[in-house]
């Protein structure tokens, strides 16, 4: 349990002050200013650079199964990809992700 | 649909978006639960999702005061879980910079990962969007999922704990990011960054405070980068 409610609240309030201002910082400081093309190239790369990156430990030791492989989460994640990938839908890759995840669930008990 | 109408935009905007609704609401139904069994009451549990909007960094937060971690740890760690969000300000400058201070202080405020990724494919697709259209769509892809993520973390912390494990509640946001990822694979600079992303991401995975990640997608920047100049040279 959390008892320290001093604590709690200087991490709630400082917490949500820095996230802010993360997200802030380039489109505040730079702002309207133009950015060089070597600049631009890079930037078009960082959904792909980063949400992979995010997700790929997640999908290969997962928290809930004590971080063992589990064929249930990464036979939902690749039919996640390989629909979004074949029919250019993210709505089709977040319903076929989830009926994996609860199918092969319900299959393999 | 007519994207460059500030209104169609927004309604655009809302309908793209509207899938995450299925990851955000157990996402945040989980939070709310997480967050009431670490003792936070619900004025606390609600401040912090909307002051922060950020469930991967609430969680380290909440784990890590369970953890009696000093509080300086505590927020380093979570705010470098959030350190990715420095780059979705960087990638939205080209796109958004030129709005007023004002406007751009409200979207900072909401850039969480969904609204960022589902923007930024529309932005890259359809470059003559005017401004209005753009924040249009910025906020349309909001106005689903931010009262949605408040709705679901009140909803958890007043339910509590009734949710049962099968849900597999934790593995909702990476099939969003990895569903949110898959349409860009064809093209094959992507493909390669994405890739380099996820093997630096997993070799790093033990550098302390999340940096590894920050590393990981640095990398991958780069690679994207370097394999579309060589794919633009080869086909000069």
């Amino acid at each position: 349990m959390i008892t320290d409610k001093t604590t709690l609240w200087l991490v709630i309030v400082i917490l949500g002050i820095g996230t802010f201002l993360i997200r802030f910082s380039f489109l505040g400081i730079i702002g309207a200013r133009e950015l060089p093309d070597w600049v631009l190239r890079h930037l078009r790369f960082v959904a792909v650079a980063v949400l992979p990156g995010l997700i790929a430990p997640l999908v290969v030791w997962p928290d809930a199964t004590g971080g063992q492989i589990d064929p249930v989460r990464m036979g939902a994640a690749l039919v996640a990809f390989a629909v979004g990938m074949w029919w250019q839908s993210v709505l089709g890759a977040v319903f076929g992700g989830m009926v994996t995840l609860y199918g092969l669930q319900f299959l393999l008990g | 649909m007519h994207i460059t109408n500030p209104k169609s935009a927004y309604l655009t905007g809302i309908r793209d978006a509207s899938p995450f609704i299925l990851v955000v609401v157990p996402f945040g139904l989980l939070f709310g639960v997480v967050a009431t069994e670490a003792g936070l009451d619900l004025l606390e549990t609600m401040t912090m999702t909307v002051l922060v909007i950020a469930g991967a960094a609430q969680f380290t937060a909440i784990a890590l005061m369970l953890d009696h971690a000093p509080v300086f740890i505590v927020l380093l760690t979570a705010l470098a879980v959030n350190l990715r969000m420095a780059m979705y300000s960087a990638a939205m400058v080209p796109h958004l910079g030129k709005a007023s201070l004002r406007m751009r202080l409200l979207l900072a405020y909401f850039m969480v990962d969904q609204s960022f990724a589902v923007s930024i494919r529309k932005y890259e697709a359809r470059p003559d969007m005017p401004m209005p259209a753009r924040i249009g769509y910025f906020l349309g892809t909001c106005s689903p999922l931010v009262p949605m993520w408040y709705l679901s973390s009140y909803i958890g912390a007043v339910a509590g704990s009734a949710i049962p494990p099968e849900f597999s509640l934790d593995f909702a946001i990476p099939i969003c990011f990895i569903a949110l990822s898959a349409p860009a694979m064809r093209r094959p600079q992507y493909f390669v960054a994405a890739c380099v992303s996820i093997v630096a991401a997993l070799a790093l995975v033990w550098v302390p405070y999340n940096l590894g990640l920050i590393g990981a997608a640095i990398l991958a920047m780069v690679a994207g980068a370097q394999t579309e100049m060589w794919l633009e040279r080869r086909a000069a």
